[in-house]
């Protein structure tokens, strides 16, 4: 699939975070957003899943499901890990799966688990984890049901310098196989060949 | 998307079953209520047995609303409700499984006990028999309409009253029809069917409307 913004600005409270913003991503392609605290990193990846409005201007997917909207076809990783601590990881990444899948492959709970390093912690309640592995496992759900979209909002907080490696691995792997990463971080993440995009840099000067 | 309701279903049903405070603490909450009227209002049975049907719509009601405000917020404090959202599955959809899966958890149980609670306030056979049939009917309109304040206050963080404010004039209808069939046993003359039917047409109702006005307040308090 293809993802294309045009021309679009965001609004937050009455405040414009950005205009006249252009970008294209295509198979395999991985766009970082860059920018200091509150330059609307969050607010234009909440844009492109659709739970913003957008100000101005349209977001559009070409070659995926066409009767899906961007917003169906995109995993977003957000701040908060959306698990319930009542639950273990097992039954929060099946029932993930079962409400995101789209068709595709995707990884059983155990496997993509496994793949970030977690397979021992299956059946322990969500609560029982720590921060670091609350986010992998969120992370985990991103494998156990396939969207070729992801939209990442800081994926590397809290985890440890072991488990970043390992997540800059899976995205790699998301790009190899034909998916779109859209990135926002304060800090670079090291991922070769990914176009940038600075937001916020106008207000900080 | 039937396997995604049923997840979602079965989701709602083992987080309530597993935090506790869903059905147990709203039957004690139940069992309270009913039980303080009598140091109210005085040991007469006559007059218990009369209103005992009301007052047990009353506690049922009170008891529904004060569960039903966490049925959104706490997808909402931990990001759930986002993804949610993104699911391929119509958001009024979500609404409904999410109050069938609250009604089977927290308002069924209030229905079957409610013969037992009716006891208490010496109601005979019929009337705990009639109490227990139009609360079976009627209180799966009384959390689909607080469905809808729940997802008007999903954002605030003490939203329990004013959710309480905005439902509980909605519910005057379900609460007068769910008295009038409950208390035909007692009140001699009145009939059961006619108000029993509309209590059905009402739950029919706002299964018809309460999901899309939930859904439209869902979606409204992303922005």
């Amino acid at each position: 699939m293809r993802l294309r913004a045009s021309q679009i600005a965001i609004e937050r409270g009455g405040r414009r975070l950005c205009s006249n913003l252009s970008f294209e991503l295509g198979k395999g392609e991985a766009l970082i957003v860059v920018g200091p605290n509150g330059a609307g990193k969050t607010s234009l990846l909440r844009a492109i899943v659709g739970l913003l409005p957008l100000a101005e201007g349209s977001i559009s997917a070409e070659g995926g499901d066409d009767e899906a909207s961007v917003g169906e076809q995109a995993h977003y990783l957000g701040h908060a890990d959306a698990l319930k601590g009542a639950l273990t990881a097992r039954e929060n990444l099946e029932f993930w799966a079962a409400l995101l899948a789209q068709g595709g492959s995707a990884k059983t709970p155990l496997e993509a688990l496994k793949r970030l390093g977690l397979a021992h912690v299956l059946d322990l309640p969500v609560r029982a984890l720590s921060a670091g592995q609350k986010r992998r496992v969120a992370l985990a759900r991103l494998l156990a049901a396939s969207r070729p979209l992801w939209l990442l909002d800081e994926p590397l907080t809290a985890l440890d310098e072991a488990a970043q490696r390992l997540c800059l691995d899976v995205l790699r792997e998301h790009l190899a196989g034909g998916g779109l990463v859209i990135a926002a971080t304060h800090a670079p993440i090291g991922l070769a060949g990914a176009s940038e995009l600075r937001l916020g840099g106008a207000e900080a000067l | 998307m039937t396997t995604a309701a049923a997840a979602l279903y079965l989701r709602e049903w083992r987080i309530a079953r597993r935090i506790g405070g869903g059905a147990e603490i709203g039957l004690v909450f139940f069992l309270i209520l009913v039980a303080l009227v009598p140091f109210a209002i005085g040991p007469d049975l006559n007059l218990l047995a009369r209103i005992g049907p009301a007052i047990l719509w009353i506690a049922a009601l009170l008891s529904t609303m004060l569960g039903v405000d966490r049925l959104f917020q706490s997808d909402e404090e931990d990001g759930s409700l986002d993804l949610l959202l993104t699911a391929r599955l119509p958001v009024e959809l979500i609404v409904i499984v999410k109050c069938a899966a609250h009604w089977t958890v927290s308002a069924l149980p209030l229905a079957i006990a409610s013969p037992l609670f009716g006891l208490m306030l010496g109601l005979d056979a019929k009337a705990l028999a009639l109490v227990a049939a139009s609360l079976a009917v009627g209180t799966p309109a009384l959390t689909l309409i607080g469905a809808i304040g729940a997802a008007l206050t999903v954002s605030l963080r003490r939203g329990g009253l004013l959710l309480a404010v905005i439902a509980l004039p909605l519910t005057v209808p379900v609460l007068i029809f769910g008295v009038a069939a409950a208390s035909a046993a007692s009140d001699g003359p009145t009939p059961f069917l006619t108000p029993f039917l509309v209590l059905c047409a009402l739950t029919l109702l706002s299964l018809g409307g309460a999901p899309f006005a939930a859904a439209a307040a869902l979606r409204h308090a992303r922005d």
